[in-house]
């Protein structure tokens, strides 16, 4: 959808290059400088890298355990910046219900979002891109039946099927990961179709099936580092989604159960105390808000930086 | 047209089948379903009693055949917690959400329409620039948070908003922008790309030429054109938004089909589960085939390919 500005942007200096142009910076310099200029890509990386950081580095990051250790005697401390008597230097982010450290458990609530989404995308991204690529590729019959597979998965509304599912088979981390990853694979299919598409009926295409490779030669050589670009945007775009389903799920308490510190559960938890304590609610709404911005700032940026018409 | 119409009601038609057939198979996934009905306490004999009763004893195929064909006629089933009929619950509720869907889809495109057209008159302008960075946050907050942000602010603190209930249209406002703003960033971003490629072409430079005002090229000429592609999104968002009110019809507790999917799943109330996949489905299934209906006739280069 941006693509449109891009192509505005680039072929306005469409003058002929002048002799220093033509010694032209090597194709490392290039990407490096293209990379490092995108906002999007600078931003949405930093925040990312520091919450990656933030879930490897958990335990050693503050002295508590997410879970175990409860102070009944000092629950609902507020965070530090708050005017009130009852502040600990100990907990700088304050203190939940039940006494337990909101640093401590917002850091390990990292570690689920990363692990939910990474992994739901994995599995999304596997089927999707297998459907897609070959109703792209094969076309005929196998795109006709792609296509009604993507129909039907669109018309199930996900939220729904997922919290049934769930409900029904039983909820922990790793079902609700499967759960999400063999229900969102429909924009994998979706865009690694029409993207391979186009690409199939390109000229080096045509040459490597008049030399005779093989079809998953083809796919795996000529077909998928042409179309990685796409891929890699649409799973960026992907785990956003499964970190949010998740966190909605946790939210209405039927993804990750109690006492696992997911950020869903954690803003479902103060939901009560909002109105006395709205941090409570604050802190890992912002939280899960920043990891999603992140995400998408990357996925957008890397959309910018490998489309083709960018390349100037 | 006629038979665009038909391959298209077709597919619809095969689409709705396979998804009463999943729906239907749900029963399955939590293993015997007769042994989950009877509860925990209940004797070999109870089971079995369950089971002829409901009829689980038959073959599958037996049971989603006459599941289905009750489903045709508008019956689908009993609820195990109200014990009342299934349909009937469901079509008290069903107005609540469609309301609801209705008031969201409108609210988005409101919002994102005007704000794609300003954006793609004036590309990489401040007010573009200003738009792209709402798409930006939009897609980043998190429904049940926004929702809660904004009944902390709009329903206690300034005290504008009732927070709960369907009481009247004021309750409406809060959950409507909490589960519409989530399909602005798309719809505008969608508006702007068509709004750009549109107002580049030859026929628009020909209606200025002929010295139409600048507003009838604009909205006679141009958005009439790049409004067909959103016209599709919009109906695919919408069903999506039926789907996903469950979140924000328990927020703000408004007795919409959602919330009754979130009742039924803490009373295992699996007939009703499956009545509530099953009708948000179809009616997915419907919106998406006139969509595409109205795009055919919109649009006469779609219906000859």
């Amino acid at each position: 959808m941006s693509d449109t500005v891009n192509k505005n942007a680039s072929s306005m200096p469409s003058v002929a290059p002048t002799p220093e142009q033509v010694t032209e910076p090597s194709a490392g310099a290039v990407i490096r400088r293209r990379v490092f200029g995108h906002y999007g890509i600078v931003i949405g990386g930093t925040i990312l890298l520091l919450i990656f950081a933030m879930a490897i580095f958990a335990p050693y990051l503050t002295n508590f355990d997410p879970i175990l250790d409860q102070d009944l005697g000092n629950k609902m401390v507020p965070p530090i910046w708050h005017d009130s008597p009852k502040v600990n230097p100990d907990h700088p982010l304050g203190t939940d219900l039940q006494g337990r450290d909101y640093l401590t458990r917002l850091v390990h609530g990292a570690q689920i979002s990363l692990l939910i989404g990474f992994a739901a995308m994995l599995i999304s991204g596997v089927i999707g891109t297998a459907l897609g690529v070959a109703a792209g590729y094969f076309g005929g019959r196998v795109d006709m039946v792609v296509n009604y597979l993507i129909t039907v998965r669109l018309s199930m509304p996900v939220i729904l099927v997922a919290l049934a599912v769930v409900s029904l088979v039983g909820s922990s981390l790793w079902i609700v990961i499967w759960v999400l990853g063999l229900l969102i694979w429909d924009r994998f299919a979706v865009v690694m179709r029409s993207t391979t598409l186009q690409v199939r009926n390109l000229d080096y295409v045509a040459a490597a099936q008049a030399a005779g490779c093989s079809v998953p030669r083809i796919i795996m050589t000529e077909i998928m580092p042409n179309i990685a670009n796409h891929l890699i945007v649409v799973a960026t775009l992907e785990m956003a989604h499964a970190i949010l389903l998740e966190a909605a799920l946790s939210f209405l308490g039927l993804g990750v159960q109690p006492p696992a510190p997911s950020w869903g559960l954690m803003i479902s938890e103060g939901k009560g105390m909002m109105f006395f304590d709205p941090w409570l609610v604050g802190i890992p709404g912002a939280a899960l808000f920043a990891l999603i911005l992140a995400i998408n700032l990357l996925g957008d940026g890397i959309r910018d930086v490998t489309a083709p018409e960018n390349r100037n | 047209m006629l038979k665009f119409a038909l391959r298209r009601l077709g597919v619809a038609v095969l689409v709705a089948l396979t998804v009463s057939l999943l729906t239907f198979s749900m029963i399955y996934l939590s293993g015997d379903p007769a042994m989950a009905l009877a509860g925990e306490t209940a004797t070999q004999q109870d089971i079995e009693n369950i089971r002829r009763v409901y009829g689980f004893d038959q073959p599958i195929i037996v049971q989603y055949l006459s599941w289905l064909g009750n489903a045709v006629q508008g019956d689908l089933g009993r609820s195990h917690y109200l014990k009342t009929d299934v349909s009937e619950v469901i079509f008290t509720r069903l107005p609540n959400t469609m309301i609801l869907g209705a008031c969201a889809i409108s609210f988005a495109l409101l919002l994102a329409i005007p704000l794609g057209v300003v954006a793609a008159m004036r590309p990489n302008s401040l007010i573009d620039r200003m738009a792209l960075g709402i798409a930006v946050v939009g897609q980043a907050l998190p429904s049940f948070w926004f929702a809660l942000i904004l009944i902390f602010f709009l329903g206690i603190t300034y005290r504008l908003l009732p927070i709960t209930g369907t009481d009247s249209w004021m309750n409406f406002i809060m959950p409507s922008i909490a589960l519409g703003y989530y399909v602005t960033p798309g719809v505008m971003r969608l508006t702007r790309a068509g709004m750009l490629e549109v107002l580049g072409s030859d026929y628009i430079r020909t209606a200025k030429a002929k010295g139409l005002r600048p507003l009838t090229v604009l909205f006679k000429h141009a958005l009439r054109n790049a409004i067909i592609p959103v016209v599709s999104l919009a109906a695919v968002q919408f069903g999506f938004m039926l789907g996903g009110s469950i979140v924000i019809e328990t927020i703000f507790a408004i007795n919409g089909l959602g919330f009754l999917a979130w009742e039924s799943i803490q009373r295992a109330d699996l007939p009703m589960m499956q009545a509530i996949v099953l009708v948000l489905s179809i009616i997915y299934i419907i919106i998406t085939f006139l969509a595409d209906m109205m795009n055919a006739w919109l649009d006469p280069r779609i219906r000859v390919t």
